[in-house]
């Protein structure tokens, strides 16, 4: 039997996968601040077929509670995965005014989960199978004008999990890190941005790349097109861009 | 970002506004909003879902199963839940919505909005009357409706009018399984069409009309009657999706001739017996997404209305008028209702109703117009989810409980916080 826990759980793509995962009859730990919010999706998981789904409280920026979360999970049997969907992207007029918010940024997008996952891994590796989904971003493969500090964060996690698949994949577990574009949730409601996808198209990639052991995905995939392009302009050209 | 700016429309196209939109994710983020209308997927095909130069709340990202209670079969649900997925979800457990409208995309929410009604309404009645409680929100105040109030009545059919329905508790139907057993037989002309309809006493009942056969084949369809059941048929195919909006010979005349013709015919003429997915038999059309644009940009109409099942002939006339105008599209409906009604401004009464889609052009707009004056004459009524194009004043007089409407309306948003283009169009709350 299946066991998944999802960090950020609240979040819309988050939530799409929670319900591929719950018609698959796996058992969901959703993982969140929004306690009422977390309550609302887990029944949802049950009705839509969950063999179990219960709520765990999750702060990236207070990994104190972590410990407690691993003995959760270490009480589960069979097959243990996790997923993290947490990260913040305040508006970078915002963090002009106050720079110390970087140091949240970078809690909810990389060293929060990394933390966990960090904790959980010995776990995973010590039952020799289990996948780790950990979603990245476009935003991480360059730097850029917008959205830098959030960039800096999702790609230090991004190599954080390259170096976590380097180390687990010997023992069986499997990391998978995801890149999305931009996505139409309440995240990007009202920005204009090129080749939008769906939380549910993005979960269905999730859960193809899972079952075929992908180790990077970009979704939309015509993300990895394009970032191979973006990431080619010379410095001296992409300093003077903005987009 | 809460709000943002974005022109949008209704089902039809034919009529559109811009205006602010939210989407929110979460419970909490909708009581945060400022009182604006709701929609859901925006099915309805007129301006029901639109404010113009105003805001409005999309619900479409609020669509969780909360609870559901076997025993009872009572489910709890939230309002921007498809009505198609909950049949999903809970066909192969043995339960069904009561009431399911035409298409599976309709929202929980809208469906009670506008009180819909579905093929088995000559017996279950509308949606409204299987709704045992409504969450609404009101200002950033959630409350709980319960049916036998005045406020229950005003809300049920009431076009959002007393604000955001955010959940509802739906007592759900049990069925025998996944599937529908579906008979289908020809009906030659409209005598042996109502007939057939008049004879049914199947759960769920529903003509196919080809409104554009004229003289003896007036009136001839396909009658189809289900009933659920319990067997093993392929999975439905997957949706298409059409591609782009359609040139405006697509659904002309003699393309619909043609393609009503071979739906006739594709019944062979001692009926058939057939089982179907249940999605293929209430959703025929949702296998095709966006099948709106099959209209092309300027959109289309539905004309939909309910006589009385002594006007029978004066919905004859009218399906005659119809059928000589050329204008009529592939597959119009002809359906007997029953009496069962939940709201004040409910659109079903014991009787016969017929709907059909016209391309938006002038033509068909007069005849529609012609339509809806025969249809006040036969001491019938028009249907808010479909209309675009009425008079106020005459579709306000086929509303007999409209001032009871009116005055609970008026209590709960004296403020006229969820005004619709529809409601100012037809002058629903202050005339």
């Amino acid at each position: 039997m299946e066991t998944w826990i999802l960090l950020g759980a609240t979040s819309a793509i988050a939530r799409a996968f929670a319900r591929r995962l719950a018609a698959e009859g796996a058992t969901l730990f959703l993982a969140g601040r929004d306690e009422a919010e977390l309550e609302a999706i887990a029944a949802d998981c049950r009705l839509r077929g969950a063999a179990g789904a219960e709520v765990l409280a999750f702060d990236a920026r207070d990994p104190a509670g972590y410990p407690a979360l691993i003995g959760r999970l270490a009480a589960q049997e069979g097959v243990l995965n996790a997923a993290s969907f947490v990260g913040s992207m305040p508006e970078q007029t915002a963090i002009d005014a106050e720079p110390r918010l970087i140091a949240g940024v970078i809690a909810d997008s990389f060293t929060g989960p990394a933390t966990f996952l960090q904790m959980l891994a010995p776990l995973l590796e010590a039952r020799g199978t289990g996948t780790i989904v950990g979603i990245g971003s476009v935003a991480g493969d360059r730097g850029r004008l917008g959205n830098y500090v959030y960039g800096a964060a999702k790609a230090g996690f991004a190599t954080y999990l390259s170096g976590l698949r380097n180390r687990c994949g010997r023992k069986g577990v499997h990391v998978l890190t995801v890149k999305p574009g931009p996505v139409d949730t309440s995240m990007t409601w009202g920005m204009k941005m090129p080749f939008m996808t769906s939380p549910e198209a993005v979960a269905a990639d999730i859960a193809r790349a899972v079952k075929h052991r992908r180790n990077v995905i970009y979704s939309a995939p015509i993300w990895r097109l394009v970032m191979a392009v973006i990431r080619l302009i010379p410095e001296p050209v992409f300093k003077k861009m903005s987009f | 970002m809460d709000w943002k700016q974005a022109d949008y429309t209704g089902w039809g196209r034919a009529l559109s506004a811009r205006g602010e939109i939210a989407r929110p994710e979460r419970r909490m983020a909708l009581a945060g909003l400022d009182a604006a209308p709701a929609f859901g997927m925006r099915r309805s095909y007129g301006d029901a879902a639109l404010n113009a130069g105003g805001r409005a709340i999309d619900m479409t990202r609020l669509d969780r199963l909360l609870g559901f209670v076997p025993e009872t079969g009572v489910l709890s649900v939230e309002a921007g839940a498809r009505i198609g997925d909950l049949a999903q979800a809970f066909a192969p457990r043995g339960w069904l919505p009561a009431v399911m409208p035409g298409t599976g995309f309709a929202t929980v929410g809208g469906c009670i909005a506008q009180d819909v009604h579905g093929k088995n309404h000559h017996h279950a009645g509308s949606f409204g009357a299987h709704v045992s409680e409504i969450t609404l929100l009101q200002g950033g105040t959630e409350i709980t409706v319960e049916p036998g109030t005045a406020l229950f009545r005003a809300t049920v059919g009431g076009l959002g009018q007393t604000g955001v329905i955010v959940a509802a508790k739906l007592r759900l139907t049990a069925c025998k399984g996944d599937v529908v057993l579906v008979t289908e037989r020809r009906a030659r002309d409209w005598n042996e069409h109502v007939a057939l309809l008049d004879g049914s006493t199947a759960t769920y009942t529903v003509g196919w009309i080809d409104a554009t056969a004229t003289g003896k084949a007036l009136g001839r369809g396909i009658v189809e009657e289900g009933e659920t059941g319990a067997g093993l048929v392929r999975r439905r195919e997957k949706a298409r999706r059409v591609p782009m909006d359609a040139p405006n010979f697509a659904l002309s005349a003699p393309v619909v001739h043609l393609f009503n013709r071979a739906y006739y015919g594709r019944v062979p003429a001692r009926g058939r017996t057939l089982v179907k997915p249940i999605g293929d038999f209430f959703f025929p059309l949702d296998k095709i997404h966006d099948w709106n644009r099959l209209y092309g940009k300027r959109g289309f109409h539905q004309f939909q209305c309910v006589v009385p099942l002594a006007a029978a002939p004066a919905l004859r006339e009218m399906l005659a008028e119809i059928a000589t105008s050329g204008l009529a599209s592939p597959l119009a409906v002809l359906k007997r209702m029953g009496p069962g009604r939940a709201g004040f401004l409910s659109f079903p009464m014991e009787g016969y109703t017929l709907a059909v889609d016209f391309p938006n052009r002038e033509a068909a707009r007069t005849l529609i117009a012609r339509l809806e004056d025969r249809t006040a004459d036969a001491g019938g009524r028009l249907y808010f989810a479909k209309d675009a194009l009425a008079r106020g004043a005459q579709i306000r007089a086929m509303y007999p409980e409209l001032s009871d409407w009116q005055a609970e309306v008026g209590r709960v948003d004296p403020d006229r916080r969820y005004e619709t283009d529809l409601v100012r169009r037809l002058k629903l709350r202050s005339a």
